[in-house]
């Protein structure tokens, strides 16, 4: 590439290409930046990836729709819950499945706790790459273990779920998990509470964040950005209101908003995402019916658990999409009649969330590209896949 | 509400007069030549508005010589959709216009298909391999590709 040499009144400059990654911890795994710099400005940055690329579609495609959920746990490893939940609803859409009541609930319940894991882990992670080390990482990371502790009693995995499955869950929660859940749930805004006071009007983080790294809502919109991130750029769309996919249309909850679209933004609107998670986990951890009432999968769901080859789904194609803690979470399953999709294809939000990083960094600092990178909030295990 | 699919290809052929399209089970087929046009259009006139390209991928049909582009196209002014589209091209020689030009959304996922289908984009600002890197020959989705075993010794 060639290096544009500009010479000011007094010195002569150049301009100077440098790597950012892919071994480097503020870069959330291996991904490499490389960014043109005018002094600390950034005049180009063009993104690299694919280091972790293991081609998981075809592995879905050699394998039976069921297999594929121990790899959807490893798409966005923080946030097994949700991608389960996604491939669940693409199968069911396929396959003709009603889901039992209490499974969707606990589907629900388990897909808002992920929403508290990740956004607890993004905003600590983000403080850490702003430089505050540890300690706001280390008081997300305790209550995010909370919620792991949960995770692990219900499915036998902290990380690596493999819970929701068509029809419902794997298996139902064992006994007095709700009441465990409760206590958590009931005790997560006063954390919110107090990493807020922490964080919120902290002279210094609003120092680095407002106004960095700012995305109108018009890019937004024509870049196919989704999640919390859209939300704070100003656009009402959360695909929980939107398409009202398993049982969200029974809550009440609101959709927070930022109005500037700056890194700022993105950080408070996922403390109110949280506040909002906590408002539908508490509807429905009441709510949930007893077992003993509804079973956590229904029996078409359980019949193809149990015998995965057994399930044929008509010839046709299915789109089934959440709104995933980092944004729309689709999978495209293309089925030809055997046992095993035709094509299976994941639509990763944090991938395409990627296509307005150099938009959002030119003309800032490289301290800045490190802390707008962080509020995308990217896991290379599902931008690369 | 989105009209039915039936009525989306009258409206659209009147207004996109010398575009045909066809309709299985509920997807539009467009035409390889027509689809900036109709991409455009449904952008951009009001009663569809669909400004949100969700999703855009390419399935490979090796047997019937074509490779199928799908995109799946949502309104997030209006709240609608999905409208799904699909563009059939020959597999031997896949080449189709850009769309992101219209939705910057596209930009690294025409990358994508480019690089695991071999798909060509005319038009994309930067076409180059995404995942796999430079260098690397022939393209993993395709349904012919051998997949090296490494654990047989050669």
């Amino acid at each position: 590439m060639e290096l544009k040499t500009s010479i000011s009144p007094t010195i002569e400059t150049q301009q100077l290409e440098v790597n950012l990654g892919p071994q480097h911890p503020s870069t959330h795994g291996v991904f490499r930046m490389i960014a043109t710099l005018d002094g600390e400005r950034i005049v180009k940055l063009k993104p690299v990836m694919g280091y972790l690329h293991r081609n998981h579609e075809q592995i879905g495609e050699r394998a039976t729709y069921i297999a594929s959920f121990p790899f959807t746990d490893r798409l966005d490893y923080f946030c097994a819950m949700s991608n389960n939940f996604g491939l669940a609803l693409a199968i069911e859409k396929l396959g003709g499945i009603q889901a039992s009541e209490r499974g969707e609930y606990l589907r629900v319940i388990m897909a808002e706790l992920t929403r508290l894991v990740n956004h607890t882990a993004v905003i600590g992670f983000l403080l850490n790459d702003m430089g505050a080390f540890g300690t706001p990482l280390l008081y997300a990371f305790r209550e995010r273990e909370k919620i792991l502790d949960l995770f692990e009693a219900a499915s036998g995995s902290r990380m690596m779920c493999n819970y929701v499955r068509p029809g419902g869950v794997r298996e139902d929660v064992p006994e007095g998990w709700l009441e465990r859940a409760r206590e958590i749930v009931n005790a997560f805004p006063r954390f919110l509470d107090e990493f807020e006071a922490l964080l919120t009007e902290n002279e210094i983080v609003q120092q680095r964040c407002q106004h960095v790294g700012v995305l109108s809502k018009e890019l937004a919109m024509n870049a196919s950005i989704t999640g919390p991130m859209l939300r704070a750029s100003g656009v009402n769309y959360d695909i929980r209101k939107v398409d009202g996919y398993s049982i969200y249309p029974r809550f009440t909850f609101k959709i927070p908003l930022g109005t500037v679209g700056d890194v700022y933004d993105r950080y408070y609107v996922r403390i109110l995402e949280m506040r909002e998670s906590v408002n539908i986990l508490q509807q429905a951890l009441k709510e949930i019916p007893d077992s003993s009432a509804s079973p956590a999968i229904s029996p078409k769901g359980l019949a193809l658990v149990k015998a995965p080859r057994t399930f044929r789904p008509p010839r046709g194609e299915a789109y089934g999409r959440i709104e995933a803690p980092k944004g729309e979470l689709g999978f495209y399953l293309v089925s030809d009649g055997s046992s095993q999709p035709y094509r299976y294809h994941v639509r990763a939000p944090s991938f395409i969330n990627l296509t307005v990083l150099e938009d959002m960094c030119l003309g800032y600092k490289v301290a800045d590209v490190i802390i707008i990178l962080g509020s995308i909030d990217i896991v290379m295990g599902e931008v690369d896949r | 509400m989105l009209p039915s699919p039936d009525e989306f290809k009258i409206t659209l052929e009147q207004l996109l007069p010398g575009v045909s399209l066809t309709l299985d089970a509920g997807w539009l087929v467009v035409a390889p030549n027509d689809l900036v046009a109709v991409c455009r259009c449904l952008k951009e006139n009001e009663r569809f508005s669909l400004d949100y390209l969700a999703n855009l991928t390419a399935v490979d049909y090796p047997s019937e010589q074509r490779m199928d582009l799908v995109y799946h196209l949502y309104s997030m002014a209006k709240k609608h959709g999905p409208v799904m589209l699909k563009v059939r091209l020959p597999r031997a020689h896949p080449v189709v216009a850009s769309v992101t030009p219209i939705w910057r959304g596209a930009e690294f996922q025409e990358r994508e298909v480019y690089d695991l289908f071999g798909v060509t984009f005319e038009g994309h600002p930067d076409l180059r391999r995404i995942l796999m890197w430079e260098g690397f020959e022939g393209h993993p989705m395709r349904k012919d590709y051998v997949v090296e075993d490494q654990d047989v010794p050669t």
